[in-house]
């Protein structure tokens, strides 16, 4: 007999993949607890920043806030608080797309103003190990956010509310009027 | 927990509990045959179900580490994920969309039917369509496939009437909401459907059909059926006669178990099947148990698979409701003026923001992806479900250096495309495409093949022992009691979902152990 779930605080979790998150071929993402400020202050605010604004531009949706954005990047805290490694690879792939932006746009990443010329600075690092993990781990991170969900009409579980049943299942009919 | 049965009862002994084993275990226990049930995975029940696309992935899939290698796209994004199968109890039948589909006759008989195709490693099945017949009848029945049994079909959601719409466009004539194993009216000692969409993450009202609280607790209630959770089988073990005597199990505190068998079953789906025999090999069989034909991973198929998913001007909501909710079968015929042999089956499919953002095109990004995630409550989707054709090099083979948890070699799966596969999904995608145009798709976009849920063909049939693994029961043509009991058993993959006749091969193989063990056969 069914139960209806338990309301619970939304968390992200840690995939039981020993070993198979090989970040550079973009496998399966890990993810852990989003906490924006403790990824700024691991990362430093104007890696940070960057990072936000690169997260953005990989997955340009005008109509998420910038804290959408924030949030998918914090899930970075913990990792970038004590995993050197991985500090430095966000440190050194941030700092590469501004060097880039700057020798040929004349500006830092974020400060680079037409979407079109920063996409094309990561287009140029996008076969780097630093691209290929916040991408993998961005397309997790970002879109399994509630808000987000919300944004673009998914309407997330169903089961405690008695599935979609009696809550428009089948309620659109213009395919039957053509 | 305290053991049922001890380790010195010689019982029958079935690996993995998913719609092979728990069906196998099941049908033995109601027949009095003292079994016993080893699932590598957790006893996760419906409560702990939810309706989370990532937090479930965790929870019940198989994520033992896994390589890949051959030129499928699967092996570049996901080269650690060949597969997207249940570790839990119940297996697959979790998280299937509840797909039941009889073989047709020529897919039993693709060798005589198709010819000889080059690089492929055609085969008939020992058995026909008539000879399974009267099994594919019993298996409907027990799982309450709808559109069978005087059991009404599902009705469509908006995701199905985009399709049915589309499929009227085209001139389609076999098209409906499907032969689905989901109650579409209570029966059995469960609910009906009540639309919840989320199949994959496993059925909170006990709808869909899945041996977890079917054929497990239905089997437990005989006495005679017993299944040990958290109990991954390590090898096999055999005498010097060549029978086997028992297998060697471990858990995840590093605990392991001798149970002595009767007879042994093996069912941990395509790809832990053959690794299981791989790791077994021994003096007697140096290429691995029952492997004397060569043939234990090999013939790997995986469907011709691939999705379309379209974009409209108005809503579909096209989550609401059963992630698999209708099929045109027009394609699955074998018509080689297409330019293939074999044919493809036309399902519906929906997946929710967070798996249409990772598997929808692997590896993209940028506005051209962005704006395809924007449109997501304006979506339609489907998935292509068509014969591959077997070749020996696509293969499950043992690593040469990696180790899992317990010392034993990791399993790489290898598998490239026949040309033929790809020459069915890109007509797969033509027709696709077509028919969400003549309903006023805006946009189409074609998406890879996900890690694989129809894992087929490693362990196959075959009526002469250099062919294949097992004769037409599943009995292993070296080892008189040793079976394979999962879709490692198929001789070719047919068009059609696999696991109705996973449950079908189950329920006679079921007959033909019982028989022989009371003949002394066994």
């Amino acid at each position: 007999m069914y139960k209806p779930a338990e309301p619970k605080r939304r968390q992200f979790f840690k995939i039981a993949t020993a070993g198979t998150v090989a970040s550079a071929a973009g496998g399966l993402p890990m993810m852990f607890v989003p906490n924006a400020a403790l990824a700024e202050e691991a990362l430093g605010s104007d890696t940070f920043n960057t990072l936000v604004k690169i997260a953005r531009d990989i997955f340009p949706h005008d109509r998420f806030g910038d804290d959408l954005y924030k949030n998918a990047v914090g899930v970075y805290a913990e990792q970038a608080k004590s995993d050197e490694g991985v500090r430095k690879l966000i440190q050194e792939g941030v700092a590469q797309a501004d060097s880039i932006a700057k020798s040929k746009f004349n500006a830092a990443y974020a400060q680079v103003s037409n979407e079109r010329d920063r996409v094309h600075v990561l287009q140029s690092i996008e076969a780097t190990p630093f691209f290929k993990k916040i991408r993998g781990d961005l397309v997790v991170s970002l879109y399994n956010q509630p808000a987000v969900w919300a944004k673009l009409g998914y309407q997330g579980p169903s089961a405690q509310f008695g599935g979609y049943i009696n809550r428009g299942f089948n309620d659109q009919n213009w395919m039957d009027k053509l | 927990m305290a053991k049922k049965f001890d380790l010195n009862d010689e019982v029958v002994v079935i690996i993995g509990s998913g719609a092979g084993g728990g069906t196998l275990g099941n049908e033995l226990a109601q027949k009095g045959i003292n079994t016993v049930i080893l699932e590598a995975g957790k006893r996760h029940e419906i409560s702990d179900f939810e309706n989370d696309e990532w937090p479930m992935f965790s929870k019940i899939s198989w994520l033992d580490k896994r390589t890949t290698s051959g030129t499928w796209r699967v092996s570049q994004d996901f080269p650690n994920l060949p597969a997207w199968i249940v570790k839990a109890v119940g297996g697959s039948t979790v998280h299937w969309a509840g797909a039941s589909l009889r073989f047709q006759e020529h897919e039993f008989r693709t060798r005589t039917v198709y010819g000889k195709v080059s690089g492929a490693n055609l085969l008939d099945w020992p058995i026909t369509l008539s000879d399974l017949a009267p099994y594919y009848d019993k298996a409907e029945k027990k799982m309450g496939t709808t559109g069978t049994n005087g059991i009404p079909r599902l009705p469509g959601n908006n995701n199905y009437k985009v399709l049915a719409a589309g499929a009227r466009k085209m001139g389609y004539k076999d098209f409906h909401t499907g032969n689905m194993s989901i109650n579409s009216k209570p029966r059995d000692g469960r609910g009906s459907c009540q639309q919840i969409g989320f199949c994959f993450q496993g059925c909170k009202s006990g709808a869909k059909w899945s041996t977890l609280y079917t054929e497990i607790p239905k089997g437990e209630r005989t006495g005679h059926l017993e299944v040990r959770s958290d109990a991954q089988a390590l090898k096999i073990e055999h005498d010097s006669s060549g029978k086997v005597t028992g297998v060697l199990y471990g858990d995840s505190n590093g605990n392991q178990y001798f149970q002595k068998a009767r007879v042994v079953c093996v069912a941990g789906n395509s790809i832990e099947s053959p690794r299981l025999l791989l790791n077994s090999a021994s003096s007697m069989f140096p290429n691995g148990l029952a492997n004397s034909s060569g043939q234990v991973g090999r013939n790997y198929m995986r469907h011709m698979t691939a999705s379309v998913y379209a974009i409209f001007e108005n809503p579909v909501h096209m989550f609401r409701g059963t992630t698999m909710a209708g099929i045109v079968k027009d394609e699955s015929r074998h018509d080689p003026k297409r330019g293939f042999v074999g044919g493809y089956e036309m399902e519906t499919l929906s997946l929710g923001v967070p798996f249409l953002a990772a598997f929808l095109n692997p590896g993209d990004w940028g506005r051209d992806f962005s704006t395809a995630m924007d449109a997501y409550d304006n979506m339609a989707g489907m998935w292509l479900v068509g014969e591959d054709m077997p070749q020996e090099s696509n293969a499950i083979t043992l690593h040469a250096t990696e180790k899992d948890q317990f010392g034993l070699p990791i399993p790489n799966v290898h598998f490239s495309d026949h040309p033929n596969d790809g020459a069915m999904r890109q007509h797969g995608f033509k027709q696709a495409k077509a028919l969400y145009e003549s309903v006023g798709a805006k946009r189409v976009i074609f998406t890879p093949p996900y890690p694989s849920t129809h894992n087929l063909g490693t362990n196959r049939m075959s009526a002469k022992a250099k062919d294949g693994v097992v004769n037409k029961w599943g009995q292993t043509h070296d080892v008189k009691n040793l079976f394979v009991s999962d879709g490692s058993q198929f001789t070719t993959g047919a068009s059609e979902n696999p696991t109705l006749t996973i449950v079908a091969l189950a329920i006679r193989q079921a007959d033909y152990i019982a028989r022989s063990m009371s003949r002394k056969e066994l």
